[in-house]
C-alpha cells in the first residue's frame, strides 16, 4: 500500500511538470510563429525553431511519462479502476480521442513538415497541437477536480461509481477554478523558463535579438499573469473551503478551532501527533479575514474531524507556503520587469537578469508543491469522503510492487537526469540567425537566411 | 437488456480495433528497433529512424486509447488483468519509456548515441516481447475470485506465454523489413529485401506453433474451431493465410516495393481475427465475460458518441500526416 503510493507519487511528480511545461511552450510556439507569419521578421522564426527542439526532447519525455501513468491506474490501483472506471474512464478516454491523438498525428508536421506543406498549414498543425495540450489539461483535469468533489454520480449494488448526470459531472464545482488556476501556472512556468535562457544569454551579450525578444515576452508574461494567478488562486482556495473544509485546515494548520477569528499562521511545525503547530508564528484573525472575507468569522479546525481522517499536515502547510512563496516571487519578478521596462533598461539591468535566472525552475517548483498540497490534502481519499486510499490499492504482494517501484526510479533517474541535460545543452547555446528546426542527420548549418528548406526536409 | 449487450459487442470490437490499429502500427515501429542491430551502420540507421520519427507518436497513442478505452468501458476486465499481467506490463512501460527518449536523444548527444541506439533496440525488443508474453498469458486464462485477480505473481509465465512472445518479436520484425522494403532504397532496401525472406519463413511457423499450442489450452477453444457449424467459418481464416502468403511470396519475388507492408498487414489481421474467434465473447478467457465486465450504459454510450464523431477524424488527420512523409526517405543527407 505505501508501496504503490509512493510509486504512484513518484512516476506522478515526474510526469507533472513535463506537460506544466509543454502546455505553456506549445501556445508560446505557436505565438511566435504567428508572429513571423505576421511580421517576416527573422527572428521569430529563429526563436521558433530554437524552442521546437526543446519542445521535441520535453515532449517526448512527457509522452513516455504519461503512458505509464495510464497503466498504472491498473496495475497498482485496481480496485479504484474498477470502482471509478465508469466515471474517470470516459473522460481519460475523451482525452486520448481529442487531445493526444491531437498533439501526436500533428507533431510530426510541426517538427519536420515545414517545407513539405508550406508556412500555412504548418501553422495550422503548430495550432493544433497547442490546442491539444489544453484539451488535454481540459479533461485530466476534469477528472482530478471529480475525484477531489464528486457529484453528478450514483453508486450501483457492487459498489461502484456510475455516471448519473455527465454534465454536471464534468463541470463539477472545484473544476474551472482548477483548470484556470494550472493552465496560468503552465503559461508562468514556461514563461520563467524562457526568461532565465533570455536572460542567460543576456548576461553574455545584451545586443543578441532573439534573446532580447525572448526576455522581453517572457517578463510580459510574468508582470501580466502573476497578478492574475495570485486572485485565481484565491478563489481556488475559497471554492475549496466550500467544499473541501479539511483540505484547508491542513494548509493553514488549523488544528484548534477558531470561535471568534482565526489567525494565519505564516511559519511553524505542524506536529500531527500533538495536534497542534509549534513555533507558530501568525497574524491574529489574518486567516478569517482572507477566507471569510471578516475577521471575526468562525472557522472550525482539525480538532472538530475524527482523525483518521486527517490530511498528513506538515506536508500539506509547507508545500502550501512553498507554491505561495513562489507566487508572490514570480509576482516580485514581473513588478521589477515593468519597472525596468519603463526606465528602459530591460535588456541592460544586470541584477534584473540574474534575479531571473535564478527564477529559472520557480514555476515548476511551485507547480509540484502546487500539486502536492492538493493531493495530500484530500487524502486518506481517492474519491473525496467516499474512497478510501486504502480501499483503492491493487491485491499485489508488497515484493512485486516494491521491485517495480525500484525499477522505475533507476529507469527515471537514467533517462530522465539525460533528457534534462541535454535540455540544458540545448539552452545553453543562444538562438542563432538562420536556427534550424528539429535536426534529422545534424547536418552543417546551412548558410544564408533561408532556414526554411533546411535540416527538416527528407 | 438486449440494447446493454449491443453496447457491450460494440465495445468489444472498438477496443479490438484500437489493439489492432495499435499492433500494426506500433508494430513495425518496434520492428524498426528489434531490426535495429542488423544495421550497424550509422548512415543506415539515421535513414531507418527518420522513415517514422514524424509518425511514431501517433502510433503509440493507440495504446493509451487499447488502456484507457479497456478501463472506461470494461473496467471489471481491466482491473483484473492489469494486476495479472503486472511484470509483464511494467517490463513492457519501461521498454517504451527506453525506445521512446531514444527518438529525441539520440540526435542530441555525439558520443552517447551509441548508447541511444542500444536503448532504443533494446526497448523494442522489450516491449515486443513483454506483448507477446501478456497476450499469451490472457490466452491461457487467468484465475479469479470475485471481482479480483487471484493468481499469483508468476502465473503469466508459461512455455506458451514464451512461445507468443518470441512470434510477436518476430511477426513485428517482418513487419518492419517490409516497411523498410517500402521507405528506403538501394543497399538498405536490398538488406531489407532479404531479411524479409528469413522473417516471413520464422512467421510462419510462429503462426503454425500458436495454432496448435491454441486448442489444448482450454477445450473451449478447440470446440470453437473445430466443431460444425463454427467450422463454415472459421475455415476461411486458414484458406485466407494461404493465399496472403502465396502473394506475399510472388511480392518478394518480383520486389514490387509497395506490396509487402500491406500483404503482411493483412497477415496480422487474419491472426488477429483468429485470436478475436478463440476469445469471443469473453474479455478475461474462461472467467469474465464482455457482458459481465462492461461500464453502465450510460458510461458507454456517452463514450461511443466520441468514439463515432473522433475516430474516423483521427483516422483523417493521421493518414494526412503519412501522406505528407509519403515516399522514400533518403538516405544519409537529406
Amino acid at each position: 500500500m505505501d508501496l504503490a503510493r509512493a510509486q504512484f507519487a513518484f512516476t506522478m511528480s515526474f510526469h507533472i511538470v513535463f506537460p506544466a511545461f509543454s502546455i505553456g511552450l506549445a501556445s508560446y510556439l505557436a505565438v511566435l510563429e504567428a508572429r513571423w507569419l505576421l511580421t517576416g521578421r527573422e527572428v521569430f522564426l529563429n526563436l521558433f525553431n530554437y524552442w521546437l527542439k526543446i519542445f521535441a526532447v520535453g515532449f517526448g519525455m512527457g509522452v513516455v511519462s504519461g503512458i505509464v501513468m495510464s497503466y498504472q491506474f491498473g496495475t497498482n490501483w485496481s480496485v479504484f479502476a474498477d470502482k471509478t472506471g465508469a466515471v474517470i474512464g470516459p473522460l481519460m478516454a475523451y482525452e486520448v480521442l481529442t487531445a493526444f491523438f491531437l498533439e501526436a498525428g500533428f507533431l510530426g508536421v510541426m517538427l519536420f513538415g515545414l517545407t513539405r506543406v508550406g508556412p500555412r498549414l504548418h501553422f495550422l498543425a503548430t495550432l493544433m497541437v497547442a490546442i491539444g495540450t489544453l484539451i488535454s489539461a481540459f479533461w485530466i483535469l476534469s477528472a482530478n477536480s471529480w475525484m477531489q468533489t464528486p457529484v453528478g454520480y450514483a453508486v450501483n449494488a457492487d459498489g461502484q461509481f456510475v455516471p448519473d448526470s455527465w454534465l454536471r459531472l464534468i463541470f463539477n464545482p472545484s473544476f474551472p477554478y482548477r483548470l484556470v488556476h494550472m493552465v496560468l501556472a503552465s503559461y508562468l512556468t514556461t514563461a520563467l523558463v524562457v526568461g532565465a535562457v533570455g536572460a542567460f544569454h543576456l548576461l553574455r551579450d545584451q545586443h543578441l535579438a532573439g534573446p532580447r525578444v525572448m526576455f522581453s515576452m517572457a517578463m510580459w508574461m510574468a508582470t501580466l499573469v502573476a497578478p492574475i494567478q495570485i486572485i485565481a488562486g484565491d478563489q481556488h482556495g475559497l471554492n475549496t473551503l466550500a467544499h473541501q473544509p479539511v483540505k484547508i485546515m491542513g494548509m493553514e494548520g488549523h488544528y484548534q478551532s477558531h470561535p471568534d477569528g482565526a489567525p494565519l499562521i505564516l511559519f511553524g511545525l505542524p506536529d500531527q501527533r500533538e495536534g497542534r503547530v509549534k513555533y507558530a508564528l501568525e497574524i491574529p484573525r489574518m486567516g478569517s479575514l482572507i477566507l471569510k472575507h471578516s475577521p471575526d468569522a468562525p472557522m472550525a479546525g482539525l480538532d472538530t474531524v475524527p482523525r483518521e481522517n486527517w490530511p498528513p499536515v506538515p506536508i500539506t502547510f509547507w508545500s502550501f507556503r512553498i507554491m505561495v512563496g513562489m507566487g508572490f516571487l514570480i509576482f516580485g519578478l514581473g513588478l521589477f520587469s515593468l519597472w525596468c521596462r519603463w526606465r528602459g533598461t530591460l535588456a541592460q539591468s544586470r541584477m534584473l537578469h540574474v534575479f531571473a535566472l535564478l527564477m529559472g525552475p520557480a514555476g515548476f517548483i511551485a507547480v509540484l508543491a502546487g500539486w502536492i498540497t492538493t493531493e495530500t490534502g484530500r487524502q486518506p481519499f481517492t474519491v473525496y469522503g467516499l474512497l478510501r486510499t486504502t480501499d483503492s490499492v491493487s491485491p499485489l504482494a508488497a515484493p512485486a510492487v516494491g521491485s517495480s517501484l525500484v525499477a522505475f526510479v533507476i529507469v527515471y533517474f537514467v533517462v530522465f537526469a539525460a533528457g534534462v541535460i541535454y535540455l540544458l545543452r540545448l539552452m545553453a547555446q543562444p538562438p542563432h540567425p538562420g536556427e534550424s528546426g528539429p535536426p534529422r542527420n545534424m547536418p552543417t548549418r546551412t548558410s544564408g537566411i533561408t532556414p526554411v528548406v533546411e535540416g527538416i526536409a527528407q | 437488456m438486449s440494447m446493454a449487450i449491443d453496447l457491450a459487442t460494440v465495445w468489444a470490437f472498438i477496443i479490438a480495433f484500437a489493439i489492432f490499429v495499435y499492433v500494426v502500427m506500433d508494430g513495425f515501429d518496434l520492428g524498426l528497433g528489434i531490426l535495429f542491430p542488423l544495421f550497424p551502420a550509422k548512415r543506415d540507421r539515421d535513414t531507418v529512424m527518420n522513415s517514422v520519427a514524424p509518425v511514431w507518436d501517433g502510433n503509440e497513442t493507440w495504446l493509451v486509447l487499447g488502456g484507457g478505452g479497456l478501463m472506461a468501458a470494461f473496467p471489471l476486465a481491466y482491473s483484473v488483468l492489469m494486476p495479472a499481467l503486472y511484470t509483464p506490463m511494467i517490463a513492457m512501460l519501461i521498454g517504451l519509456i527506453f525506445r521512446g527518449v531514444a527518438f529525441e536523444f539520440r540526435w542530441r548527444t555525439q558520443s552517447e548515441r551509441n548508447r541511444w541506439d542500444i536503448a532504443f533496440a533494446g526497448g523494442s525488443w522489450l516491449a515486443a516481447f513483454a506483448q507477446g508474453i501478456a497476450l499469451g498469458a490472457i490466452l491461457q486464462g487467468v484465475h479469479v475470485q470475485g471481482r479480483h485477480y487471484a493468481g499469483g505473481w508468476w502465473d503469466w509465465l508459461t512455455p506458451f506465454s514464451i512461445l507468443t512472445g518470441v512470434s510477436l518479436v518476430i511477426g513485428y520484425a517482418l513487419l518492419g523489413a517490409t516497411w523498410l522494403v517500402l521507405k528506403t532504397e538501394g543497399a538498405l532496401r536490398e538488406r531489407a529485401y532479404h531479411l524479409c525472406w528469413y522473417l516471413l519463413f520464422a512467421m510462419l511457423s510462429a503462426i503454425g506453433a500458436v495454432s496448435i499450442a491454441t486448442p489444448f489450452l482450454h477445450i473451449q477453444y478447440a470446440q470453437r474451431w473445430f466443431t460444425w457449424p463454427n467450422v463454415a467459418l472459421t475455415a476461411p481464416v486458414p484458406i485466407a493465410v494461404a493465399s496472403i502468403i502465396a502473394l506475399l511470396l510472388r511480392a518478394l519475388s518480383n520486389k514490387q516495393d509497395a506490396q509487402p507492408f500491406p500483404l503482411a498487414l493483412c497477415l496480422f489481421a487474419l491472426s488477429y481475427a483468429g485470436l478475436g474467434i478463440s476469445m469471443y465473447p469473453y474479455v478475461v478467457p474462461q472467467s469474465i465475460t464482455i457482458w459481465q465486465a462492461a461500464a453502465p450504459e450510460s458510461s458507454q454510450l456517452f463514450m461511443l458518441v466520441g468514439v463515432a464523431i473522433l475516430v474516423p477524424l483521427i483516422l483523417g488527420y493521421t493518414a494526412w500526416a503519412y501522406w505528407v512523409f509519403r515516399g522514400k526517405v533518403r538516405g544519409g543527407y537529406h
